[in-house]
């Protein structure tokens, strides 16, 4: 089952002058296609300014496509009537900690999304208890948000999204504030999510490494999807990755180079341990 | 640390008052301040003084921090001393220069000093034993029959909790703007008030421009997690009145009572 189908979703930025005239036109998304399954773990990759954030608006229906039509869980996301439902079943967090929560206490912030879909008090709560549960933040729902560290805040802010019982997380470049602990716990929260509650997970990013465990990866660039595949066939493709300027992990960027001095490895290796097997060590 | 500090003065501990429903400390507080202007003789100012002397004592919270809060109407305290002793016309005691002090100069300045401490006093009881957002709740909660007005009560409140939830965000980031101005050679400190006034310019702007920002992108993340404003929603810590809200209306209503009675009959 597709959870988000896009078809031709084009979206335009129109710059306007003081009178409101048009000056110039931007394509931030150009003419994407793509069909992400239910239960899938997915990766968008890019630079800045690659479209890939704004592809994620659509996905909760903050931005509408100029041109073509997204679907979300076989909701158009243009239809007003199902816009609540849209966004009740594709969850977003974004990139500023700080920025998107709103309650004064954890426990009080991750309540806000149920609070707002009109769920009975009991069930809220105990919602609540799940969702910080699921990201490891129980012990600190009576902590306020301001004395937490980044990688915390990003996931009491994940709790939040997945209180709404959501059916697929998109997570807007949600590392690119943290430390590197505060990154790896975002992202192991991420796939735990994905592992044992089977939540969609849509993580938009720039750095390499948090891809390796996804089961498909979209490149985007100027507004368009380049490339797409499995973690081991885009990492194949060093050299092409290189000439679009992306950071291939250092592990993936060693074996390759290891290769092209004659060394006979296979392909697309992506973590330590798959090296030190296949130079049998 | 600017991330530590407590909006309003809430004062951490158990207590009965701590626990008490929001309504019925902002209700009790303005049924008390009404009442400290409603009969003028020495039993009234006493019972007032014991109710609150027993609120005090059952709140838990020191002295201290109900004085604290006298201190910033020290001056007015003392203003309204000196003018209701020296220009309340009637029995001369003591006469200097143009200046006399009257009997009922002395009445009146005690009297005015005494609602005014109490007033305070009563008033501080509240905000040290609520936090800022049981208040918030307790006033939404309380203003609720204004929606037929078409008042925004929710809205008001919804902006409240969020304005104290950026306060500190925003103090922190002044003191980030700050410290980049400084390294580039602002001088905050130096000059008279025109001047300084004059160099908050370059702090300002950027904080405004940064607190936009902010406000743009929760908005975004409001509407993302179903924010549609206060129709259809529910209260994950909705106020709901137990047996000790009650017992506190009798209280509160008994004092008031007492309060009367003694005001007709003394």
């Amino acid at each position: 089952m597709s959870i988000i189908k896009a078809k031709d979703v084009t979206f335009e930025y129109i710059r306007r002058d003081e009178e409101g005239n048009v000056e110039g036109i931007t394509t931030a998304v150009d003419k994407v296609s793509l069909d992400i399954k239910q239960g899938d773990f997915i990766a968008i990759l890019g630079h800045n300014g690659s479209g890939k954030s704004t592809l994620a608006k659509h996905m909760n229906a903050i931005l509408y496509p100029t041109e073509g039509t997204l679907w979300v869980d076989g909701k158009d996301t243009k239809d007003e009537k199902e816009l609540w439902n849209i966004r009740q079943s594709a969850g977003m967090v974004f990139q500023n900690p700080d920025n998107q929560i709103i309650g004064q206490v954890v426990e009080e912030d991750v309540g806000f999304g149920p609070e707002n879909m009109g769920i009975p008090t009991k069930e809220i709560w105990e919602r609540v208890t799940e969702s910080l549960k699921a990201v490891d933040m129980y012990e600190y729902r009576k902590h306020s948000p301001n004395k937490l560290s980044g990688g915390q805040k990003q996931r009491v802010s994940i709790a939040g999204v997945l209180a709404m019982h959501p059916k697929c997380i998109i997570l807007d470049e949600p590392t690119a504030m943290l430390d590197p602990d505060g990154r790896k716990d975002v992202i192991r929260a991420a796939r735990a999510l994905n592992d044992v509650e089977k939540v969609t997970i849509i993580l938009i990013t720039h750095y390499m490494e948090e891809t390796i465990y996804a089961d498909r990866i979209f490149v985007m660039e100027e507004g368009s999807v380049v490339m797409e595949g499995t973690p081991r066939e885009i990492f194949s493709r060093v050299e092409e990755l290189k000439k679009r300027r992306l950071d291939v992990p250092q592990v993936t960027l060693l074996a390759h180079e290891l290769k092209k001095r004659g060394m006979d490895l296979p392909d697309g290796i992506l973590t330590k341990e798959e090296l030190i097997e296949a130079l049998g060590l | 640390m600017l991330r530590d500090i407590t909006i309003g003065q809430y004062y951490q501990t158990e207590s009965v008052i701590h626990k008490l429903d929001p309504r019925v400390k902002i209700g009790g507080t303005l049924i008390y301040i009404i009442s400290l202007f409603l009969f003028e003789n020495v039993w009234g100012y006493l019972l007032a003084a014991l109710f609150l002397g027993l609120v005090i004592k059952l709140s838990h919270v020191p002295f201290r921090f109900m004085v604290r809060g006298m201190r910033a109407i020290l001056f007015l305290l003392l203003l309204t001393l000196v003018f209701n002793l020296f220009l309340t016309p009637g029995e001369a005691l003591i006469t200097f220069w143009k200046l006399k002090i009257t009997k009922e100069g002395i009445i009146m300045a005690v009297r005015m000093a005494l609602r005014l401490s109490f007033l305070i006093i009563g008033s501080s009881i509240m905000t040290l034993t609520t936090t800022p957002n049981n208040l918030t709740d307790g006033m939404e909660k309380m203003m609720g029959p204004l929606k037929i007005f078409k008042v925004p009560v929710h809205e008001v409140a919804m902006m409240m909790s969020i304005a104290l939830r950026f306060i500190p965000i925003l103090m922190e980031e002044t003191d980030k703007i700050m410290k980049a101005q400084i390294a580039r050679g602002a001088d905050f400190e130096s000059g008279g008030l025109i001047k300084r006034a004059k160099s908050l310019v370059p702090l300002l702007v950027p904080l405004f421009i940064s607190a936009f920002r902010r406000a743009n992108d929760l908005a975004m993340a409001m509407e993302a997690r179903c924010y549609r404003g206060g129709e259809g929603r529910t209260k994950m810590k909705p106020l709901v009145y137990k047996r000790r809200d009650y017992l506190s209306y009798l209280v509160i209503v008994g004092y008031l009572a007492g309060k009367i009675v003694l005001g007709i009959y003394l």
